[in-house]
């Protein structure tokens, strides 16, 4: 089955970003790791939402509008995501808790890829 | 006549041969829930996928109407069913072109079998037991279900109903929501089963730990269920009790030093030595007070009591271990009127405090009638009045309605039985509580 691990961050947590939390070397590390299983079908990383995100939306008329983005209310964001291809939610949740994406300041949110 | 034995429903082939269609009928007929549990539990193993694991039940027993009145009643009924019912589930699968990597998990290459034939036993080939973290089928696949990827209400419910083999009803009754809800989140919860690839596969030695407590859960009310029945005619189920007490020796072994599954059999082995006394001839239900203390099981109170005070020694005050010592002060009375009332209310409120519910309230109330008076087990009572769950329940008018007979009011008690009476329950506990209201006015 195919999954997705979207690796969560958190808006203003000290332990997440440049002061705290896993550091680009554990990341490179997994990345290694995850790669040399062969389970990876795709990847990617994403820049800090505060430095690079555009939103695109609704306003209440239903015309589009584009602002800067993350949206004021959002706390979390995706930092970046694997696809995965594994046996089952198991194998998903192993590689998940090795992620340094789950250590304290993230979480790695796992879902399974619609088949349509 | 001599009892019935296998060999009067299911002759030799040399002897003169029965019909062949009712032949077929009665070895499925005698297939019992435990047989289609193992049947379930080894198809959901393989498959992860409890519908699918239903539906081709259902036809391998179909099939199996079919075939056999040609063929004869194979020698392992059982193994010839889980045999069928895995090729129909296979070819569905690959019918469906459901992922080729799950395909290559089912280890298709030993499946690709012919159709087995009915009178060579399956049984040989089926047989795959490894040395397993788990040494049973059914607590295994309890663990199974207690997956963390559900919400654990959930895993309770889609255990007892799948696994334990209760009705939807039951489980509704036992987790105190209403049926409709209940067959939502059964739908729900197997549902997500299938959509996150849940593994129904005994668990990694590591991860029983975290599984405990909804196992642990699923054993006490299967045995709950069984104890005194939602439905039904008879007021207790012994085969569902008999179950859960092997369950929880089992689980007991597995986790020897974990004080709450030492309390949950200590709990049961207490309960169920009342188990003579609690019914009498006739199968209506003897309440505590009235029943015949000689008849209790004094071996089952003695290993009760051992296991209650082990589970006590450890100090960590789990919901069970409490419940195992108010069971152990009820084992020790030597009559209704010598329990150590204030022990046991002393008992729920340490219960109340790790497990706030409704059914523990109630118990306290009662348990303070008896310690205190009728008057106050009253006012505790009535205050409780705006549960929503206990006014659904028999058990809470049932109290009531003594309490009130105890303070006389006549009145106030008929009305109270006769809102227990309206309640679900079983039918043996109708005939209780008939007998109670005549009870009252002569």
């Amino acid at each position: 089955m195919k999954y997705a691990l979207l690796l969560m961050g958190h808006v203003n947590d000290p332990a997440c970003g440049e002061e705290g939390g896993a550091s680009p070397e554990e990341f490179f590390a997994f990345d290694k790791e995850i790669t040399a299983a062969g389970v990876v079908v795709d990847s990617f990383a994403l820049e800090d939402p505060d430095d690079g995100g555009v939103i695109v939306s609704s306003d209440e008329n239903g015309e589009r509008v584009v602002s800067s983005g993350p949206f004021a209310e959002v706390k979390e964001f995706v930092g970046g995501a694997y696809i995965i291809d594994v046996a089952n939610i198991d194998e998903a949740i192993e590689w998940a808790r090795k992620s340094p994406g789950s250590a304290p300041g993230g979480h790695v949110e796992i879902r399974p890829l619609a088949p349509y | 006549m001599p009892s019935e034995s296998p060999d009067d429903r299911n002759p030799p082939a040399d002897a003169p041969l029965a019909d062949p269609v009712e032949s077929a009928r009665n070895a499925l007929a005698a297939i019992d829930r435990d047989a289609r549990t193992r049947i379930l539990a080894t198809l959901a193993r393989r498959f992860s996928d409890l519908d699918l694991a239903e539906d081709m039940i259902q036809e391998a027993f179909a099939q199996a109407l079919h075939t056999w009145p040609q063929t004869g009643v194979p020698n392992s009924p059982e193994a010839w069913l889980i045999t069928t019912a895995k090729r129909k589930a296979l070819d569905v699968v690959r019918r469906e072109g459901v992922l080729a990597q799950k395909l290559a998990r089912l280890r298709i290459e030993e499946e690709r079998e012919p159709t087995p034939h009915a009178y060579a036993d399956p049984a040989t080939r089926v047989g795959e037991q490894p040395a397993e973290s788990v040494p049973d089928d059914r607590l295994a696949l309890f663990f199974a279900c207690a997956h963390p990827a559900l919400k654990t209400e959930d895993r309770i419910a889609l255990t007892l109903r799948f696994v334990a083999g209760l009705s939807t009803n039951e489980v509704a009754h036992g987790l105190l929501v209403p049926v409709p809800t209940m067959q939502q989140r059964i739908v729900r919860a197997k549902k997500r089963l299938r959509t996150l690839g849940v593994p129904l596969d005994v668990p990694h030695h590591r991860d029983l730990p975290e599984r405990l407590v909804a196992v642990q859960r699923v054993i006490y009310l299967l045995y709950t269920e069984g104890f005194a029945r939602s439905t039904g005619r008879e007021h207790i189920r012994d085969d569902l009790t008999a179950e859960a007490i092997r369950l929880a020796r089992v689980l007991r072994s597995l986790t020897p030093h974990v004080a709450e599954t030492t309390g949950l059999l200590g709990l049961l082995l207490l309960t169920q030595a009342r188990r003579p006394a609690r019914t009498d001839g006739a199968g209506k239900p003897v309440s505590l007070a009235e029943q015949d203390r000689a008849m209790w099981d004094r071996e089952l109170i003695a290993e009760g009591l051992a296991l209650a005070e082990e589970a006590a020694r450890a100090g960590e005050g789990g919901p069970y271990a409490i419940q195992a010592a108010i069971a152990a002060v009820h084992g020790e009375a030597t009559t209704f009127a010598d329990t150590d009332w204030a022990q046991i209310v002393v008992l729920y409120r340490m219960l109340e405090q790790v497990e706030p519910g409704p059914i523990v309230k109630l118990g306290r109330a009662v348990a303070i009638g008896r310690a205190f008076g009728p008057a106050k087990g009253l006012r505790q009572l009535d205050d409780l009045q705006t549960d929503p769950v206990l006014q659904g329940l028999r058990q809470f008018h049932t109290a009531r309605a003594i309490t009130l007979e105890e303070l006389g009011d006549r009145e106030a008690a008929v009305a109270a039985y006769c809102q227990a009476l309206e309640l679900p329950g079983n039918d043996a506990e109708d005939e209780f509580l008939i007998a109670m209201l005549a009870d009252i006015n002569d």
